[in-house]
């Protein structure tokens, strides 16, 4: 039993892999049990349950049923949290009520079920409307997922007051709204939802994209997401065609995770990706997850997103593959505009009906502030006029932000010498 | 930024075209109107079916309805979008691209959307 202490904990990622999971399942049961105004209060017991574990367990061997035991501390200290509180209201309340009506102990149900339920509530409540989107993700990442305000600001890329301020105000701003911890009524949720997945997609895409060095930390936020994500499937009410849609987009986007990165951590592009290293389950669950989408006759970003996702599996380029891109895309930016699907459209458009055309479209989007738009037009012109396709990958190379994106911009200047 | 409609009028809908020619169009439309959209310049737009469409004339008990729009109109709507625009100009640029403009006799009529000012 757990002889040797700090040195064999270390080795183990059990208390971190606890943490993770524990953290937030822990708070939020105790969010819903105590009202979303003692959020705050919930997770510093979750943390102090795992500042016990960290205290106790490498003196005394970590217990039989680690899990249970944090249960255990974490009602213990929950119940003292209550009769404090109650206590502390009391006196502020002063005799209002009568002495006789003691309250007894609140049960604190630490069940699948009711854990589960909790977090689809909390992640209901952490998407509320009165919330700012980028306070959503930090409150979800924080409150849902279990991450420390550290790892939330590298995942930002920005520090750790800002990520405390903008957590502060969240709270604040559910206490005053006095946001329940419950699940929408039938006539909210589809409105509900829309925020939610939206956050969820947000999550995703921080772990997707983030320019964050941390690999692992990149991973955990995607993994995250779609833990949520399939929260919300599990659940009769919440499992809606958007949720599955979403759902089939981040398993297609997952599927790349092996191939996205080279032993050096470096960026490997889609064209360049080894699609053996591609994981073939998660496209077959994405592709299931899609199917389940198309039930109903709404056609959400998510849907379009997945499809394009879905087609960019198939590794070979056929007709048929960029015609349908190509269609997608422009359905899309109806739907909803953005300048990183017009130049994907612009890519499809030339892989579809030629360079030529694509050039065309390319100059009318004038996106002039984003390196990528330099670095379209440079692929679009190499084999058409290899001067001005310089020009643009040098172009690029000024805008780009990120060393991922210089070192990528000068590979390509590099082909021309 | 105003919004126009961009009107697309047939000169005679009875034409037969054949299924390629249907396909074809249809996929230069869609990217058309994509390539709008990635300009940021698309509002919305629909598509309006023939089949099932209705004249009426007069009012009340005096209406005459009578399936429609064919018979002695020339002319039909066959759909509209709305762009955004800074100009009249910019919008007519954009109705240039229509593939409608292919058929014979077809056109574009290009329209300022008023936005509740006083005329």
């Amino acid at each position: 039993m757990g002889s040797t202490p700090y040195s064999s904990m270390e080795q183990s990622p059990l208390l971190p892999h606890l943490f993770r999971t524990e953290f937030s399942r822990i708070s939020a049961v105790l969010t819903r049990l105590l009202g979303v105004e003692h959020l705050e209060a919930a997770e510093d017991i979750a943390s102090e349950t795992f500042l016990l574990a960290l205290e106790t367990w490498p003196y005394k061997g970590i217990p039989d049923n680690p899990t249970a035991w944090l249960y255990t501390v974490a009602k213990n200290k929950a119940r003292n949290h209550f009769h404090r509180h109650q206590l502390f209201t009391k006196k502020i309340v002063d005799q209002l009520y009568d002495e006789s009506e003691e309250s007894a102990d609140p049960e604190i149900d630490l069940s699948e079920q009711n854990i589960t339920d909790s977090q689809l509530q909390m992640l209901f409540a952490v998407c509320h409307p009165s919330i700012p989107r980028e306070a959503q993700v930090g409150l979800a990442l924080r409150t849902l997922c279990g991450f420390g305000i550290d790892e939330i600001a590298t995942a930002f890329l920005t520090n750790k007051e800002t990520i405390n301020k903008r957590l502060y105000r969240a709270r604040e701003k559910l206490r005053q709204e006095q946001v329940a911890i419950e699940l929408p009524s039938e006539t909210e949720i589809d409105q509900r939802l829309d925020a939610v997945l939206t956050t969820l997609y947000l999550l995703f895409s921080e772990g997707y994209y983030s320019e964050s060095h941390d690999a692992v930390l990149r991973e955990d936020l995607c993994l995250e997401a779609m833990r949520l994500c399939y929260l919300l499937r599990e659940n009769e009410r919440t499992n809606q065609p958007p949720v599955n849609a979403l759902l089939a987009l981040m398993c297609f986007h997952a599927s790349r995770f092996p191939a996205r990165r080279n032993a050096n951590g470096e960026l490997v592009l889609y064209h360049e990706q080894d699609e053996s290293l591609w994981n073939q389950e998660l496209i077959t669950k994405g592709a299931w997850y899609l199917q389940q989408a198309s039930q109903g006759s709404h056609l959400t970003k998510y849907h379009l997103e997945a499809s394009i996702a879905y087609w960019h599996t198939i590794k070979a380029d056929t007709p048929e593959k960029w015609e349908t891109i190509l269609q997608l895309y422009n359905r899309l930016l109806q739907l909803e505009y953005s300048p990183i699907a017009a130049l994907n459209r612009t890519y499809a458009l030339a892989q579809a009906n030629g360079k030529a055309e694509a050039i065309r479209e390319a100059e009318k989007l004038q996106l002039t502030s984003t390196p990528y738009y330099y670095t379209l037009l440079g692929e679009l012109y190499r084999e058409i006029d290899s001067h001005k396709a310089r020009q643009h990958f040098e172009k690029a190379l000024q805008l780009a932000k990120t060393q991922v994106d210089k070192q990528h911009i000068l590979k390509k200047i590099a082909t021309f010498e | 930024m105003e919004e126009y409609m961009l009107i697309f009028r047939h000169e005679n809908a009875q034409n037969q075209v054949s299924p390629e020619q249907m396909q074809a169009w249809m996929k230069q439309t869609m990217n058309w109107i994509g390539s709008i959209a990635a300009q940021n310049k698309y509002s919305g737009g629909n598509g309006l079916p023939f089949d099932d469409a209705r004249v009426v004339r007069a009012t009340g008990a005096d209406a005459i309805v009578t399936n429609g729009p064919f018979g002695d109109i020339k002319e039909t709507i066959g759909g509209y979008i709305i762009v955004k625009g800074e100009s009249v100009d910019e919008a007519v640029e954009f109705a240039k691209g229509c593939p409608i403009l292919m058929g014979e006799g077809n056109s574009v009529e290009v329209r300022r959307i008023a936005r509740g000012e006083v005329s």
